[in-house]
């Protein structure tokens, strides 16, 4: 790598997550930058402390015990920048948020499988919780829709409808509930307005708007004509409006902003960047899926030639939303994941004390087993609704199923800080249900957003940062899928080492299997399918694929796509347990 | 590492805004001395508004239609007064089809806000008014006894306090509620069934502190009209014994029940106040500290959730727990004496 490729800065990245507030130093290493050390700290949004400076100084604190580097001024802890001669502070900052109350969003657009469908989209780009719609098949008086808007106490009002130059009439009359609606609210609770809609009626909505929203921002039109929904420009005009509305609402975020030369972004949207950015500079033929199980959200971002699809939902958050599960998903569907014998009315209490305290950790076996199938049924809800959203050429082979993908990339505190690489390879197995031959990449310390954020800043950072390996390699993954009872053979799997020696699996359905390979090594994966089963190459089709090693090796998922679990709760769990220590207990 | 602070202190000043969620009137007046009932500020609200869109109804521009319009904004209607005349030979008009006030009249429209509410705001506790915020409330200082809960189901009360909890895991029961405590604040175990949420409501309390509430209890909660407070959590929790300790040797004591929506935001939090006579006024809390040796912490999760113990050491490092995860920890001594190493973002310190 030419020295002129890299710029020779230090950079602080710093993650305001809502339970953790990680900072991290990205430095040059033998003339390629290199992720450093990472240092985190609970994060300090939340009451009592209402002030995300504290946390983010004590995150920066314990990156400095463990690098040795000064990196806050000892008379003033306040942030040193640019590095010094005598080796203190750093050059540049970059920053990502999550942590925050979910966004109220009213969405409006026209017609709604057109504009409307658009706006939900745009909205589920980030931490927003939609808490009201309009558009034209509202049969409601404007003054009913306008009392609707002010009821919903919204922080934030996404405005679509219209291609370039088409209709405007109908557009005008919703902008008017929509204006009614900021005037009634008090000044001070007046919501953000992002405007993405008919590009020629920018100076009306400035006219109509302008006078009463909290904040109005003129922005790209999120369906140019029929045909094209472009959500990328608006998702960046959006972005920028989430991290004003959070300077306006916590502490320290307008200091975090500072600091970062306005290089912040909401945590999802940089991650989204990011595997936009990785889909496209490898030239991902099938996709790239990365996933976030986080306190506030739990996010998904998949890009599929370059084409972004980022989910982010804060009702499937393992934080303060845990009381609100209940209403997407039935205590049956968590209990599934269960592999000990706990009661439903004992996980039921568990998600509304856990939302009290979102920071918390399981401490016990029992709570660590309600979490991780918490987590799991999030996790699996998750995906599959952001699959909705997946672009039409990522079609999976069969109804219910996930699109074969090149990569998935996972990350947040319940898969990173779980008990083993193990476990979480398997929660993230059982959530998912990826098809096809794939490697997991674990984000131990959430450092794809800061990445994703720095890109703006320094281009070579994050590449260099994931070329150098700063992902750990969970293993690669074989899925497959058959149609066979269970214990039928379906693949026959041998895995031949540099050295020549070899490994063998006969593979049953309902099986898991694993076939070591460490991290850094490569071999060659032969897969022979049995019975029309597709282990990857099509159905019933054979070969041989060069893999690379991960912690757990090569991992055969032959237990069914989609996973059917047993119905007898007993045989269910003993089942678990056995994958439980299949991947190493 | 940073501490979260859960007040359960028996004397402490106590500093509390009240406000009204729409702009209003104060009537209550910088170093006033407020009784919990006392009303301090009232604001008409109205939940409804109607539009009447002129230029629409008479087929004209927007501009001859504000002509036509009778009112300004401001104005308070009757119904059925005129809004808006168009003349010509067979008269037309629009006339106001509620009572209300105009809010915006202009752009060939009249908008009004109709349905009016008066909403009152009560001091909710005894105290003496230390700021004036022009149209939204008043700040109120006071000296007593405070105890945070963790849950409420936002509404507030006061009255005086009969505790019918003996032991910090006793449950209460419809059973023990008999018309001797009509008008009471009741200090509560558990809570497990409905009835005894409607018994309450059929006396009425007043308000219930409870240590801990059955979680599918909770929209039954919000439809009472008394406040509750739930001190622990969700669960047969026990009462955590720093409130025990506190809240029954305060029995008989006249007390504030503010159960407000736990906002992790803005801080606001569900709470008991006992108002104390003091001599000379203590020092308002802090709301964060450090972990150190010797602090008093509440266990906010099981094994040994909502016990209280000293910390005897923090522990280097990050220290392996029952669970498997590792996590920076404090060794804790409980009560009953047992030693527990408990992550540290699990406990808070009580004070």
């Amino acid at each position: 790598m030419p020295a002129s490729l890299v710029q020779n800065e230090s950079i602080l990245g710093i993650d305001v997550g809502a339970a953790v507030t990680r900072a991290v130093l990205f430095d040059v290493v033998e003339g390629q930058y290199r992720f450093v050390a990472a240092g985190q700290a609970p994060s300090t949004a939340e009451a009592p402390f209402k002030d995300i400076g504290l946390g983010v100084r004590e995150a920066i604190t314990n990156l400095q015990n463990i690098t040795g580097s000064t990196l806050l001024g000892p008379n003033d802890n306040n942030l040193i920048t640019p590095s010094q001669p005598d080796g203190s502070g750093v050059d540049a900052v970059v920053a990502t948020i999550s942590a925050g109350p979910a966004v109220r969003t009213v969405v409006v657009g026209l017609l709604p499988d057109v504009s409307l469908k658009s706006a939900r989209k745009l909205a589920e780009s980030t931490y927003s919780r939609i808490v009201e719609t309009l558009d034209l098949s509202d049969r409601r008086k404007s003054d009913q829709q306008m009392d609707s808007i002010v009821r919903s106490r919204p922080d934030l009002v996404l405005l679509t409808g219209g291609t370039d130059g088409g209709a405007s009439r109908s557009i005008l009359k919703m902008l008017e509930a929509v204006g009614l609606a900021c005037y009634l609210m008090p000044a001070e609770k007046r919501p953000m307005v992002l405007y993405a809609g008919n590009q020629k009626l920018g100076n009306d909505v400035q006219e109509l708007l302008g006078g009463h929203a909290g904040k109005l921002e003129i922005g790209h039109n999120v369906r140019p004509s029929l045909e094209t929904e472009d959500l990328a420009p608006a998702s960046h005009e959006l972005a920028s409006l989430v991290v004003k509305l959070r300077q306006r609402e916590i502490k320290g975020v307008d200091e975090l902003f500072l600091w970062a030369g306005g290089n912040l972004l909401p945590t999802a949207y940089a991650q989204g960047r990011m595997i936009r950015f990785l889909s496209k500079l490898y030239e991902s033929t099938r996709g790239l899926l990365c996933v976030n199980i986080g306190a506030s959200a739990t996010s998904v971002a998949a890009g599929f030639a370059g084409e972004l699809t980022l989910g982010v939902y804060p009702q499937f958050g393992l934080g303060e939303n845990l009381a609100g599960l209940l209403q997407h998903t039935e205590i049956e569907q968590i209990m599934r994941w269960m592999p000990l014998d706990i009661s439903s009315n004992t996980v039921r209490e568990y998600l509304f004390q856990k939302s009290l305290y979102p920071s918390a950790i399981p401490a016990t076996k029992d709570e660590l087993a309600i979490s991780q199938a918490i987590a799991r049924q999030a996790l699996f809800m998750a995906v599959r609704t952001a699959q909705k959203d997946f672009p039409s050429s990522a079609r999976p082979s069969q109804t219910g199923l996930l699109p074969k993908l090149d990569l998935i990339l996972a990350g947040g505190g319940v898969v990173s800080e779980g008990t083993s690489l193990g476990q979480s390879l398997l929660l993230l197995l059982d959530a998912i249900q990826p098809v096809g031959v794939m490697p997991f990449l674990l984000d131990q310390n959430n450092l794809l957003p800061l990445l994703g954020a720095s890109a703006s800043l320094n281009q070579y950072l994050p590449v260099q940062v994931i070329e150098s390996g700063a992902f750990i390699g969970l293993g690669m993954v074989v899925s497959v899928v058959a149609s066979a009872n269970y214990g039928d053979q379906v693949l026959r799997a041998k895995l031949t080492y540099s050295d020549g020696t070899e490994a063998r699996a006969e593979v049953k359905f309902g099986g898991l299997e694993i076939l070591p390979l460490p991290s850094g090594q490569t071999a060659r994966l032969s897969l022979q399918p049995l019975r029309r089963a597709d282990a990857g190459l099509g159905p019933g089709r054979s070969g041989v694929l060069p893999v690379t090693g991960g912690a757990m090796g090569v991992v055969i998922d032959a237990r069914g796509r989609p996973l059917v679990l047993p119905g007898d709760a007993v045989r269910r769990r003993e089942l678990m347990k056995r994958w439980s220590y299949m991947v190493g207990g | 590492m940073l501490a979260p602070v859960l007040h359960v202190l028996p004397l402490t000043t106590i500093v509390r805004e009240r406000t009204l969620p729409v702009a209003g009137k104060v009537s209550a007046h910088l170093n006033q001395r407020v009784s919990p009932t006392d009303v301090i500020a009232e604001a008409n609200f109205a939940r409804e508004h109607v539009l009447l869109n002129v230029a629409r109804t008479f087929n004209v521009s927007a501009n001859v239609a504000d002509k036509m319009i009778k009112v300004r904004q401001g104005d308070r209607l009757m119904q059925g007064t005129l809004v808006a005349d168009a003349g010509g030979i067979i008269p037309r008009s629009i006339k106001a089809p509620r009572a209300g006030k105009v809010m915006v009249a202009g752009g060939g429209q009249v908008l009004m806000e109709v349905g009016d509410t008066k909403i009152e705001l009560r001091a909710g506790l005894p105290g003496l008014v230390t700021r004036v915020i022009p149209e939204r409330g008043v700040v109120i200082r006071t000296a007593g006894a405070l105890i945070q809960g963790v849950w409420g189901n936002g509404r507030i009360d006061n009255g005086l306090m009969v505790s019918l909890i003996e032991k910090p895991d006793d449950v209460l029961t419809a059973e023990r509620l008999d018309v001797s405590l009509r008008g009471s604040v009741i200090l509560g175990g558990h809570v497990r069934d409905a009835d005894t949420l409607r018994a309450a409501a059929e006396l009425p309390v007043r308000g219930l502190i409870l240590s801990s509430l059955y979680s599918p209890l909770i929209t039954n909660a919000y439809q009472m009209r008394y406040p509750i407070l739930v001190l622990d959590g969700f669960g047969a929790m026990p009462m955590n014994s720093s409130a025990f300790k506190l809240l029954t040797t305060n029995n008989k004591r006249e007390a504030t029940v503010n159960a407000e929506h736990f906002d992790r935001y803005n801080g606001n939090r569900p709470e008991v106040i006992i108002p104390l006579p003091i001599s000379t006024e203590p020092e308002e809390p802090g709301t964060y500290e450090t972990f150190t040796v010797g602090q008093t912490v509440r266990m906010r999760r099981p094994p040994s959730a909502g016990m209280i113990g000293t910390i005897s050491s923090l522990r280097p490092g990050l220290s392996e727990l029952a669970s498997g995860l590792r996590a920076a920890a404090a060794d804790v001594k409980l009560e009953n004496g047992e030693m527990v190493i408990v992550p540290l973002v699990n406990l808070e310190v009580v004070g």
